[in-house]
């Protein structure tokens, strides 16, 4: 066992893990974030998306170990200080970009990172960006016109509902 | 997945001595990680790359450009030096896999379908480990098959810059892997194409149309070629003829973008 050290959510956080500890096993088992998703547990469906050190990640294709030491936000430090929805969150609930809600917490985060690098992205570069982010619900559509919509953009013209 | 241990050295050297044993190296962990929750591989001990600041970055000297190992798509894909390889890591998997996976984590890997094989063989790159160098054309074996021995480091990539280069790949849109990927570099001396996902051997340079676009670098050139399907690969994705079509559309598509 080895003890690892990181900041989630702004927070100093500590505890002891395995080698084959996954990121997400830290967080939702040890740290009791239950927020970040295991929708798959092979890469392929980004439900379990977190920011390591600013940098969208699957955390079940990481090893604890790994982020040791590393700045680390979840979907459970999105929200603003006053505790009401960050402007991604928000749009997400008016633009009905949620179904069962089970792939969200990774599309946020996906799309935290998105606009971080590219405040008014076009609809390819947001379809492009969520390459690696499954939907089972939603079809989509209104992933994609939240997302413009947060970034400030007029969404009149999407098509979706 | 079966238990580890995990070093995380920060010199070449460290490394070098953290192995032996039922060791293994992990860079990005995008193709090892889930080989291993499969129990596909069962090591004692990895030996993460990803603290190893030597191992990071990017630098041009001349018409070269020198690439660390441990390097992530994303800054490979941000780094527009050699833009056809910026534009074929902006490609890779998803924003995610390119925040993690690493250059030389996929050349050692040697899947058949990637995408840096390709680039690495048609620019005719050298593979520095940390013992020697090894020319791309000596260093890719079949699949999964590479020169490298036990335990030995990909510690950078050095490619030598075309006068116009390209890669176009036909996506396997489950997987985002190439069905076929094509890269196509043209040199003072001549023209490399390095094709990806189609052969049973893995990525292989295409000397017909080499020959031909080396005389007349046009799409025209390759018309009268024929791409056998003898030794190209059969799945559920594709079939051997199919993939041998594509090997030529998509070399006649990576010309006239090149
Ligand atoms: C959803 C998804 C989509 C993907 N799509 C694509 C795609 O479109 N195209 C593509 O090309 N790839 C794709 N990949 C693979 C991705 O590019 C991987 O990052 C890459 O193949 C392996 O790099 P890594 O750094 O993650 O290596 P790891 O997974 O850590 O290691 C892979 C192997 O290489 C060895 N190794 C790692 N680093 C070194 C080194 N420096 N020296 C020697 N040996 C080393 C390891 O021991 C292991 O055997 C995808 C992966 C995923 C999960
Ligand atoms: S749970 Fe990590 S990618 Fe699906
Ligand atoms: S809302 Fe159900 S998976 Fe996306």
């Amino acid at each position: 066992m080895t003890k690892v050290t990181m900041t989630v959510n702004g927070k100093a956080v500590s505890g002891t893990v395995e080698g084959r500890t996954l990121l997400t096993s830290f967080l939702r088992e040890d740290l009791h974030l239950t927020g970040t998703h295991v929708g798959c547990d092979t890469s392929q469906c980004g439900a379990c998306v977190v920011h390591v050190n600013g940098k969208a990640v699957k955390s079940c294709t990481m090893f604890a170990i790994e982020a040791d030491g590393a700045e680390v936000s979840t979907i459970e430090g999105q929200a603003n200080e006053d505790g009401s929805l960050n402007a991604i969150q928000a749009a997400f609930q008016e633009h009905h970009g949620l179904q069962c809600g089970f792939c969200t917490p990774g599309m946020v985060m996906t799309a935290a990172s998105l606009l971080k690098e590219n405040p008014k992205p076009t609809v390819d570069e947001v379809r492009n960006h969520l390459e690696g982010n499954l939907c089972r619900c939603t079809g989509y559509h209104n992933i994609i016109k939240a997302i413009m919509a947060a970034s400030g953009q007029d969404v009149s013209a999407i098509a979706a509902e | 997945m079966y238990e580890l241990e995990i070093e995380r050295p920060t010199t070449v050297a460290d490394a070098v001595s953290a192995l032996g044993g039922e060791a293994q190296l992990l860079g990005g962990g995008q193709t090892l990680i889930p080989t291993l929750k499969q129990r596909l591989a069962d090591p004692e001990k990895l030996v993460s790359l990803s603290g190893i600041a030597d191992m990071q970055g990017i630098s041009a000297s001349g018409d070269t450009v020198e690439i660390g190992g441990g390097t992530i798509h994303a800054d490979v894909a941000a780094d527009g030096t050699y833009a056809a390889l910026s534009e074929l890591a902006s490609h890779i998997g998803d924003p995610a896999v390119r925040n993690r996976g690493t250059i030389g984590g996929s050349i050692a890997n040697n899947d058949p379908a990637a995408c840096y094989p390709a680039a690495a063989l048609g620019s005719g790159a050298t593979i520095v480990t940390n013992k020697r160098e090894i020319a791309a054309d000596d260093f890719f074996q079949g699949l999964f098959e590479t020169a490298l021995a036990e335990g030995e480091i990909v510690t950078a990539v050095k490619f030598p810059m075309p006068q116009q280069a390209k890669y176009i790949k036909f996506v396997q849109p489950a997987s985002r892997f190439a069905l076929v990927g094509v890269f196509v570099a043209k040199f003072a001396d001549g023209v490399r194409v390095a094709v990806t996902g189609a052969s049973n051997d893995g990525v292989y340079r295409w000397s017909e149309a080499e020959a031909a676009l080396s005389a007349d670098f046009s799409a025209s050139a390759l018309e009268g070629l024929t791409v056998s399907s003898d030794d190209m690969v059969t799945d559920l994705h594709g079939s051997a003829e199919y993939r041998a079509h594509l090997v030529k559309v998509m070399t006649a598509r990576a010309v006239n973008a090149a």
